[in-house]
């Protein structure tokens, strides 16, 4: 009887402290969000406000008649489209060519690349790879080309493959389908949790890439979103400037503290809308123990 | 039996073809990307000259590293890596833990599925876009913090000149991120364990209390040790994601916040030599390997299914 109502003070400290925890993490997005829509010289004033007392877009409409913010949105959506693609198609056929260890040489391969997440170059290696040798710098490449495989999704994307039954493609072998055919109709749509996990890892190495930018790019046209976020931060004039020439009248005061606000959130923006769809997949998706085969 | 085994590979190798072949792009991508650059490391013990490139810059033997051990720097580099990492291994191993095992007891109701997908929100955010958010708390006479500190009728901190008060906002912010997603992945093995143990717990009389704390987690010791070592192994790296977005070239901030990372990025864009950079680089990487090494050896020892490989 005791333990009992023990218990359900227990439920209502458990339920207290998630909820204390869940409000932390939802409490900065929403007032960024109430922020970048507050009028600038009400924030100068008032500071930062869930609810403010004036709203305006206007950091909105500068952002989207300047060039700076559109450009490096085309930019970071072809990165993250273009490379989670690549990423995905080299990740999967190296991962079903480890699976269900087949290969004579499977475990000498694993280890090929899992030695490469335990020991790297460092990175002046890569940038005098990147820029002495390959010549990638200034091209959209560099954001692409280094970060196409990660030996941890790889591991990740076997484990997925291991346990779809051997049965399912030794007969459609038997049938004369060749591995690339039983790996793009069998395997592969078997996998869409794994697909949807780690194409979303990659997606989001993709999206949140800024080193790229800032070690190899100078030409602005080139520039990814976390790069303008990154010199938003440091330089309010780059604010400033987008909030000057995107407001139209002189009258008013330039957006520039909103407009690196609502900057924040356009960032975020399409993450908030993918992630709920794809949450489902996780707990299935992850797998601990995936450098074991 | 060599011979036999050797025999045995290459008749894999023809017969299994094309399975080789869908290999090959990661292979590659493995050989450009990872393996030549550990041909670089040698850049560690050169004067290198960019324009002569690897193979024709003067050698100078242990000099850059000489430089770099004579100094402090690479002991204070050194200490707040570890620190930072272990802070950050432990709390949030402590907090998604936590966080796992409550969202568990408190069932699959629509509130506390809503409350987790909101935990797992932060996972997604960059640290440039953290860093962002975080100038709305900490700017000195606008932020949140401040703000409150007044309203309270307390001395205002200036957070982007005071060094002492980042390791703590570190901690929490990497807690901010991580720990909701890190929770996922602990749900999981909970729901793995077997609820007939619960069941017998408590016609035993057992209270829930006494369930978690006799069956839940002892049955995670060994996920627990596992995602340890795996983080462990990072230890002497990372973090410049996070650091350097939330403090950028603030050298007020240096004193308290600089790690082998952000000193390592500083210096490929601000020092003349990439080679003493090279030698704090290969300095990372070599004791960073042999420590990741080491946690597995010890692992095996204690446990074996708790090691990687």
């Amino acid at each position: 009887m005791q333990n009992s109502v023990r218990d359900k003070w227990m439920t209502v400290l458990f339920y207290v402290a998630v909820a204390v925890f869940s409000v932390a993490c939802l409490y900065p997005f929403l007032l960024v969000l109430a922020s970048s829509i507050t009028d600038e010289s009400t924030l100068l004033r008032d500071g930062y406000r869930l609810l403010p007392e004036m709203l305006s877009l206007a950091a909105y409409k500068a952002i989207f008649t300047t060039a700076t913010i559109p450009r490096a949105y085309a930019v970071t959506v072809f990165v993250t489209v273009a490379g989670t693609l690549l990423s995905l198609i080299v990740t999967s056929m190296a991962a079903y060519a480890l699976s269900g260890r087949r290969l004579y040489f499977a475990p000498h391969l694993s280890m090929f690349f899992y030695f490469t997440m335990l020991f790297s170059g460092g990175i002046v290696s890569s940038y005098i790879l990147t820029t002495k040798y390959l010549h990638l710098q200034n091209t959209l490449w560099v954001y692409i080309l280094p970060a196409l495989l990660s030996p941890w999704n790889l591991f990740l994307m076997r484990n997925f493959f291991n346990d779809i039954p051997k049965e399912l493609f030794e007969s459609a072998k038997l049938e004369g389908a060749g591995e690339s055919r039983i790996l793009a109709s069998i395997v592969l749509p078997l996998s869409l949790p794994a697909l949807a996990t780690i194409g979303l890892f990659y997606a989001l190495g993709y999206w949140s890439a800024w080193t790229p930018a800032m070690l190899y790019v100078d030409n602005p046209n080139l520039y990814s979103l976390q790069y303008i976020i990154m010199q938003i931060i440091r330089n309010v004039d780059m604010a400033q400037n987008i909030a000057v020439s995107g407001t139209r009248s002189v009258s008013a005061v330039a957006p520039a503290y909103t407009v690196r606000l609502a900057t924040a959130i356009v960032t975020v923006g399409p993450i908030i809308f993918l992630y709920p769809f794809l949450q489902r997949y996780f707990v299935g998706g992850l797998k601990v123990g995936a450098i074991k085969g | 039996m060599k011979a036999a085994n050797r025999h045995q590979g290459a008749r894999d190798l023809l017969r299994n073809k094309y399975l080789y072949l869908l290999a090959v792009p990661a292979v590659l991508f493995s050989i450009v990307f990872s393996y030549l650059p550990l041909v670089g490391m040698a850049v560690a013990f050169q004067d290198f000259n960019p324009i002569k490139g690897i193979f024709d810059s003067p050698w100078v033997g242990f000099d850059n590293f000489r430089f770099f051990f004579r100094g402090h720097d690479w002991i204070v580099i050194t200490a707040h890596t570890v620190m930072f990492n272990l802070m950050f291994i432990v709390t949030g191993t402590i907090v998604s833990l936590a966080l796992a095992i409550m969202l568990t007891e408190l069932g699959k109701s629509a509130a506390v599925r809503t409350m987790q997908s909101v935990m797992i929100l932060p996972n997604f955010i960059s640290w440039p876009i953290i860093g962002l958010f975080s100038v709305t708390f900490f700017s000195a006479d606008t932020g949140v913090v401040n703000q409150l500190l007044s309203a309270l009728d307390m001395q205002p901190i200036n957070f982007y000149t005071d060094a002492g008060v980042w390791p703590p906002i570190f901690v929490v912010l990497n807690l901010w991120k991580t720990a909701g997603f890190g929770a996922i992945v602990y749900m999981a093995a909970i729901v793995g364990i077997d609820t007939e143990l619960y069941e017998a717990a408590r016609i035993d009389g057992a209270s829930r209390f006494q369930s978690i704390f006799r069956i839940t987690l002892p049955l995670l010791k060994g996920i627990i040790s596992m995602l340890f070592l795996l983080s462990l192994g990072n230890i002497f790296g990372g973090n410049l994601d996070m650091i350097y977005s939330l403090i950028g070239d603030n050298s007020f901030l240096f004193p308290t916040t600089d790690t082998i990372d952000t000193y390592v990025f500083r210096s490929l864009r601000t020092f003349g030599s990439l080679g003493m950079t090279q030698a704090i680089a290969l300095y990372q990487s070599v004791v960073g390997f042999i420590i990741v090494i080491a946690a597995n050896k010890f692992a095996s020892k204690l446990d074996k299914d708790s090691a990687l490989f």
